[in-house]
């Protein structure tokens, strides 16, 4: 019976079966496939019928887009003028209003400077180098002071330029500090690893209104007669250690799915552990946490509003700010929903750029 | 340098070597030693100590009692010591261990690189040596994931030959390998052993050993039953236990 099936024919080699195509089968497939799913889209669509055009009119329609106050009143749509309006304070809430052009051109390098690094193509020693002076030139524009400019103190920074700075300094800062805490934590050393454990556990035992209090209040108190530290410092201080201990943690869960047979390979290669960690385990770990780590990398974007709470003004801060005026108080909403909109623009991008970097990084490397 | 190497210099030497897993006694008066330019094969039943027996040659496990000398140089907690044996001492798993973050290429040249501090150009000279000796020059800049299980396995060897180890440990290298892949991992371990390589090798694959071994190490729980050449050891076994060891592995 072997030696039939061994001398028969091969069977012959197909193509796969074709798929029916075109919009019709595609909608069939999508939409109308079995009853419930027929109910389940008349349903959607007839949702849509109520709510769109009358969300339409009232966003776009019926809106006012410029003009005075008295001009939102008579209309029935939407008051976009306020953002016309208030743009400027709520894009650069106090910082003096004739050095507007420096807190843009502060935020267009940063801006600038953040999308290009997403570039692998750039991605070398000479782009740190590039960072410093960058954010030399960022500082000089915000601070003033020198080649003749006005000089701005911290406390009258404001708006996106603050928001922004706030963030790239809790996740520059914050980063490598997760990774420290982190493989503290993993230590043999038992004062290393009760440092961290401490640092972490007590940090996330506390929401980060109570940090932000704690480093704008606290600190000065701990500090030498005569020393202070500038007030958007000490909140950059506990924005930094707050998203550290969360990322920690992140950073943590990478190390541990790292199969031990690594760390015993370039254990028995010879590797010291400092190199074992930046070449081997680290490279691994951090790739497998992207897609959490994204997720906090993004709330530290949203968590800079908390800022408001110690006296600084972000960008939802100067827009609560800019909404005071009682001319305007009647269309605060619409403003919101210019921030939200503001917000929303941030954050999807850096989650559409963290799922590049993840299909990048999947390439060839399966494991 | 003598040009005729010293057949009776010892390379590894384990006097009295105990070693515990918590309360269980995992490693039981291990006595053994290998001389420069021998290959020992050792067997034994799963659970016997033999990967646990090999790993402490290199430290990566620590032995309790006894002592471990690896061409002259007693291991204990000092770490230079650990580093210096390991420079001096090549491994192979079970499960290869390459690091699959790098390509093949980058997975050679990272030892020599970091811890030798030999230049680049020298390195990649080396390594594509190693993989033509190895038979997959081909693959240098594929990843480790678009290999087979053989080629990996080739790869591991020649990346712990990178180093220019004086010995060379192999922890059942052929144990995670498809059947159809174990002859040409065990083809480079022949080769190597030609070449004089110093070789201690944990592995059930009996033509292997009775084609290269100087030596047969027969492990049963924790203790070393039999040592002997491999001729008297297949053909007349003392020990019960390496015949029924052996009449298990060669049934079929």
């Amino acid at each position: 019976m072997a030696d039939a099936a061994a001398t028969s024919p091969s069977a012959p080699r197909r193509p796969p079966p074709r798929r029916e195509t075109g919009p019709l089968h595609w909608a069939h497939r999508r939409f109308f496939n079995g009853a419930h799913n027929v109910v389940l889209t008349l349903a959607i669509a007839w949702a849509l019928v109520l709510i769109v055009p009358d969300l339409l009119a009232w966003a776009v329609l019926d809106a006012v887009w410029t003009g005075p106050d008295s001009a939102c009143r008579s209309a029935g749509g939407a008051c976009w003028a306020i953002v016309a309006e208030k743009y400027r304070l709520i894009l650069f809430g106090t910082y003096p209003y004739e050095e507007h052009w420096r807190a843009t051109l502060a935020m267009a390098i940063i801006i600038v400077l953040a999308v290009a690094s997403g570039f692998e193509r750039f991605w070398s020693y000479g782009l740190f180098a590039v960072w410093v002076v960058a954010l030399g030139a960022v500082f000089t524009l915000m601070f003033g002071g020198v080649l003749g400019l006005a000089p701005v103190g911290t406390h009258e920074w404001g708006g996106l330029p603050l928001t922004l700075l706030i963030f790239i300094g809790t996740v520059v800062g914050g980063l490598p500090l997760a990774v420290l805490l982190a493989l503290g934590r993993r230590s043999e050393l038992p004062v290393v690893k009760a440092l961290c454990v401490g640092l972490i556990e007590i940090t996330r035992g506390v929401p980060l209104i109570t940090v932000l209090f704690m480093a704008s209040l606290m600190l000065p108190l701990f500090m030498p007669e005569g020393v202070t530290i500038d007030k958007l410092l000490r909140a950059q201080l506990g924005m930094i250690i707050f998203f550290a201990a969360y990322a920690a943690e992140i950073v943590r869960g990478g190390l541990q799915a790292i199969p031990y047979g690594q760390t015993e390979a370039a254990n028995a290669v010879g590797l010291t552990y400092w190199q074992r960690t930046r070449r081997i385990i680290l490279p691994q770990a951090l790739r497998i946490v992207i897609p959490p780590l994204m997720n906090d990398i993004i709330r530290a974007f949203k968590n800079t509003t908390f800022v408001s709470i110690v006296g600084l003004f972000d960008v939802l801060g100067a827009t609560s700010a800019a909404i005071q005026d009682p001319e305007w108080v009647l269309y605060a909403p619409e403003a919101y929903l210019f921030i939200f909109a503001l917000y929303f623009v941030f954050c999807f991008a850096m989650s559409k750029y963290s799922e590049s970097v993840e299909r990048k990084l999947a390439t060839g490397r399966n494991f | 340098m003598s040009d005729e190497p010293d057949k009776s210099r010892p390379m590894i030497e384990l006097r009295d070597v105990n070693k515990w897993f918590g309360d269980f006694h995992v490693l039981r008066d291990i006595n053994l030693t290998v001389r420069l330019g021998e290959r020992v094969v050792v067997c034994g039943p799963s659970g016997s100590g033999k990967s646990t027996m090999i790993r402490c040659i290199n430290r990566l496990e620590a032995h309790q009692e006894g002592s471990i000398i690896v061409d002259g140089t007693e291991l204990n907690d000092d770490l230079r010591r650990i580093e210096a044996v390991r420079r001096e001492v090549g491994m192979v798993f079970q499960s290869f261990n390459l690091f699959p973050h790098m390509t093949v290429m980058e997975n050679l040249v990272l030892g020599p690189t970091l811890v030798q501090r030999m230049s680049a150009r020298e390195a990649e000279e080396r390594a594509m040596a190693l993989l033509a000796r190895v038979k997959i020059p081909e693959q240098a800049r594929k990843f480790p994931g678009q290999l087979s299980g053989g080629q990996q396995q080739r790869v591991a060897i020649a990346r712990a030959l990178m180093m220019k180890p004086k010995v060379m440990l192999f922890d059942e290298p052929t144990s995670a390998l498809d059947p159809e892949m174990i002859s040409e991992v065990l083809d480079a371990m022949v080769e190597l052993a030609a070449e004089g390589m110093t070789m201690m090798v944990v592995t059930h694959e009996m033509g292997f050993a009775r084609q290269v071994a100087d030596l047969m190490v027969f492990m049963d729980d924790g203790e070393i039953i039999e040592t002997a050449a491999p001729d008297a050891f297949f053909a007349s076994p003392k020990s019960q236990r390496t015949k029924l060891f052996l009449s298990q592995i060669l049934s079929h």
